[in-house]
């Protein structure tokens, strides 16, 4: 199993490095994304070779997770769009309006 | 009966309405406003003769008529102060005095007036007085007396500035008002006492007021300063504000400059009404006055108490006082001024020796042929386009004739020419009191001194107005030589017929205290019932009345026989006793005595106190304020080198921390994503470190 989590921990890491250091929106969003499969990945893996792999409830929780992520994404997206409106660019650097 | 009393109001109360709306007229509404005047003056003259009507029918065996309403006007803490309205004969005589003679003044000042681009306000401030006066009359209680007094006086401050462009009318009318205010400082404390002493105001309450015997036999009881009794005290102090109203020596010095105002003024407020509110209350409080160990005075007999004895005196001093100086003026107006303060003085001395029947008839009769010789004057001085100085007429009897035969009449009353004029036995009543009065003969040789100088300064004043050589240049000469000389003219009917009413007033009243029919006495005395025709008069009434009239006669005499052989322009006493004729000329130098002396020590005193007030307290604040400044600018020290530079420190601290944090926040998601990973590895590397061992 610690194959299967170490392929998460890199994904996560990959994931949390690109939303931090991206300038590009949408490339956040994927980064985000990335995030999102590794934890999907943890609970499958847990799942797999947890103590009761017959009961399924892993396999459930990811695919509810990958259901309401598709949703997530189509929320990012329009956020995304809502910024790029407001700031008339898609680098996040210039969306500072929480700095006091 | 006691529905009249308690409507009493309304006398004063309608020239008041009159007032208020004549106020907020515009300046042309002349006629609405003079009507106003007329007309609430006249309804109120028939509202008082109603009032007169019900005190002339007293219920049997009750005396003197006297209702009272009395009604609570607010409460103050646990007192209730109580104002009430009072009609006595004495009320009711002044009531329709005052409304008659003032209806006539008023119909006259349309006249006279009828020039002066400030009719309105004049008639407003004519009703404005009027109201007051009534108000003054009608009163049960002496703080609502002593407001409509106060008014009054306000009035007449109004009315004599009522030229205020005339700097004489604005320092006469000042001159006034502060004059009477020193007395009304006497009335004002003796009013405070009264009411510590009986603790009401109210002049006649069923035997709870301060005029009755309950209040005035604890009042006598006790005694103040130098043994004085607290009645006399009071007694005097509320004197005090009856000769600073009504003229009294020393007190006098205002009345006859207060001639600076409109003649229908000199005649409603001083002569007629006003400066008899003076006398008034004297006779209102007269059972103060005369009360004594022995009690409350009793009808017809008047009793010797202190406060008595300096009526009379100030009285008779003020009488001959007042003749003497008339003897010498030269100007209309001031002439009759210092007769009403002669009279007046005769008035205080009849209260003094004879009560308010005998004091209180002179004043009524004084009001309608000193009214009728003022507004003489004022249609001689209309008809001379302005000349106020004897010596510059003449001859006016034939130009004039209306006024001179009513100006005859008022001269003849005021004299006291026997028989039909009210004059003679009002003042012959005064006299005759006098000559009974047993402390001292000495008010009555005064009176009689003073019966002989008013006959005589009547008679010169007659002559030069009436009967001398006319000095005037259209009559010398024959014909105008300036636009402003033109001849003397009678004056239009709308004032010779107030004077011809006057008239038939003046010698109407002589009828009513005679001793063959002494009626009036009677209804002051409220014994009308008694009443008899015959004649029962003692020796002694006959004896008076005929030494005033040898005093008058002889004042005629001598008179007419000096100035009618004298030449014009000079006076026939002033040749004989020239220094005398410049002592009284100056009014025995009194105004000047007051400018050496009061206007000196006041000015004095104002100087040395601008002196301490500059240099003492003003060099004290000046050095607090510089004590002051020190210490501040020691706190600035302290403030500057201590406290400042460690809170500048903390501060300068404070902003270092805040750039430095605030470097943190910048605004950007990922920036604080970044330190919340470093965190959570951080952590994690700590957990996993600690969790090893």
């Amino acid at each position: 199993m610690t194959p299967y989590l170490i392929v998460s921990a890199l994904l996560f890491s990959i994931g949390f490095a690109g939303v931090l250091t991206r300038r590009n929106a949408i490339l956040v969003l994927v980064g985000v994304e990335l995030m999102l499969n590794a934890a999907n990945l943890n609970f499958v893996a847990f799942w797999r070779h947890g103590p009761n792999p017959a009961a399924l409830d892993g396999v459930m929780f990811v695919v509810f997770a990958i259901a309401v992520a598709a949703a997530e994404a189509a929320v990012g997206l329009a956020l995304v769009i809502a910024i790029h409106r407001h700031c008339r660019s898609g680098n996040v650097d210039e969306a500072s309006g929480m700095k006091g | 009966m006691d529905r009249i009393v308690e409507h009493l109001w309304i006398i004063p109360a309608l020239p008041l309405l009159a007032a208020g709306i004549i106020a907020l007229l515009k300046r042309p509404h002349r006629k609405a406003a003079a009507a106003l005047a007329i007309g609430s003056l006249g309804l109120a003259f028939l509202v008082s003769c109603v009032a007169f009507a019900a005190t002339l029918h007293p219920a049997a065996g009750a005396g003197t008529v006297r209702l009272t309403h009395n009604f609570a006007w607010f409460d103050l803490g646990e007192s209730t102060l109580r104002l009430g309205w009072l009609l006595d004969p004495l009320t009711a005589g002044m009531l329709v005095m005052v409304t008659f003679v003032g209806s006539l003044i008023f119909v006259f000042s349309v006249g006279y007036m009828a020039h002066d681009p400030n009719f309105t306000r004049f008639f407003g401030f004519l009703s404005l007085f009027a109201a007051a006066m009534l108000g003054l009359l009608v009163a049960n209680n002496l703080l609502f007396l002593f407001m409509c007094w106060e008014v009054v006086g306000l009035a007449s401050y109004l009315l004599i500035g009522f030229w205020f462009q005339k700097p004489e009318a604005a320092a006469a009318a000042k001159k006034a008002f502060v004059t009477t205010r020193i007395g009304d400082l006497g009335f004002f404390l003796g009013m405070v006492w009264l009411y510590h002493g009986t603790g009401t105001l109210l002049f006649y309450d069923k035997g709870a007021g301060c005029l009755e015997q309950g209040a005035i036999a604890s009042l006598v009881a006790q005694t103040t300063l130098g043994g004085m009794a607290v009645s006399t005290a009071i007694s005097l102090l509320l004197f005090c504000g009856a000769a600073g109203k009504s003229g009294q020596v020393p007190l006098h010095v205002w009345l006859p400059d207060a001639m600076e105002g409109p003649t229908p003024v000199s005649a409603l407020i001083h002569a007629a009404t006003m400066v008899a509110a003076g006398v008034f209350l004297v006779a209102r409080v007269f059972p103060l006055l005369g009360a004594s160990a022995a009690g409350l005075p009793a009808d017809g007999h008047v009793p010797h108490t202190a406060a008595l004895a300096v009526v009379t005196w100030i009285g008779a001093i003020t009488a001959v006082f007042g003749a003497l100086v008339a003897v010498a003026q030269s100007d209309i107006k001031r002439i009759l001024a210092y007769s009403t303060v002669s009279q007046l003085g005769y008035m205080m001395m009849g209260l003094g020796v004879g009560g308010p029947a005998v004091g209180m008839f002179h004043l009524l009769a004084h009001a309608f042929f000193k009214a009728l010789l003022f507004l003489g004057a004022g249609s001689v001085i209309h008809g001379c386009h302005g000349e106020q100085d004897i010596r510059r007429m003449g001859g006016l009897r034939k130009a004039m004739p209306a006024t001179f035969a009513t100006y005859a009449v008022g001269m003849m009353a005021l004299a006291g020419f026997p028989l039909v004029f009210s004059g003679f036995w009002s003042k012959d009543e005064i006299l005759h009191a006098a000559l009974a009065w047993s402390p001292s003969r000495l008010p009555f040789a005064l009176g009689l001194f003073g019966a002989f100088l008013t006959a005589f300064y009547m008679i010169r004043q007659m002559w030069f107005v009436f009967f001398a050589p006319s000095a005037h240049p259209a009559a010398r000469h024959g014909h105008d030589t300036r636009p402003d000389a033109a001849a003397p003219h009678d004056s239009p009917p709308v004032m010779t017929v107030s004077l011809a009413i006057l008239a038939g007033a003046t010698v109407a009243m002589s009828l009513l205290a005679t001793p063959v029919w002494p009626w009036f006495h009677a209804y002051l005395g409220g014994h009308l019932d008694h009443l008899h025709v015959g004649w029962d008069a003692d020796g002694a009434v006959l004896a008076t009345m005929a030494l005033s009239t040898v005093a008058v006669a002889l004042g005629t005499g001598v008179s007419w026989r000096l100035y009618s052989r004298s030449a014009t322009g000079t006076d026939a006493v002033e040749r004989l006793v020239p220094r005398l004729f410049g002592a009284l000329r100056g009014r025995l130098y009194v105004d000047g005595f007051y400018a050496a002396t009061v206007f000196r020590l006041n000015r004095a005193a104002a100087t040395a106190f601008d002196w301490i007030d500059r240099f003492v307290w003003g060099s004290l604040a000046g050095s607090t304020a510089w004590i002051a400044t020190g210490f501040s600018w020691l706190g600035r020290l302290l403030d500057d080198a201590g406290i400042n530079p460690g809170f500048d420190a903390g501060c300068a601290g404070t902003r270092g921390t805040g750039r430095l944090v605030s470097l943190f926040q910048n605004g950007q998601t990922q920036r604080y994503l970044r330190l919340v990973g470093g965190g959570i590895v951080a952590i994690v590397v700590a957990v996993a470190w600690t969790g090893k061992k």
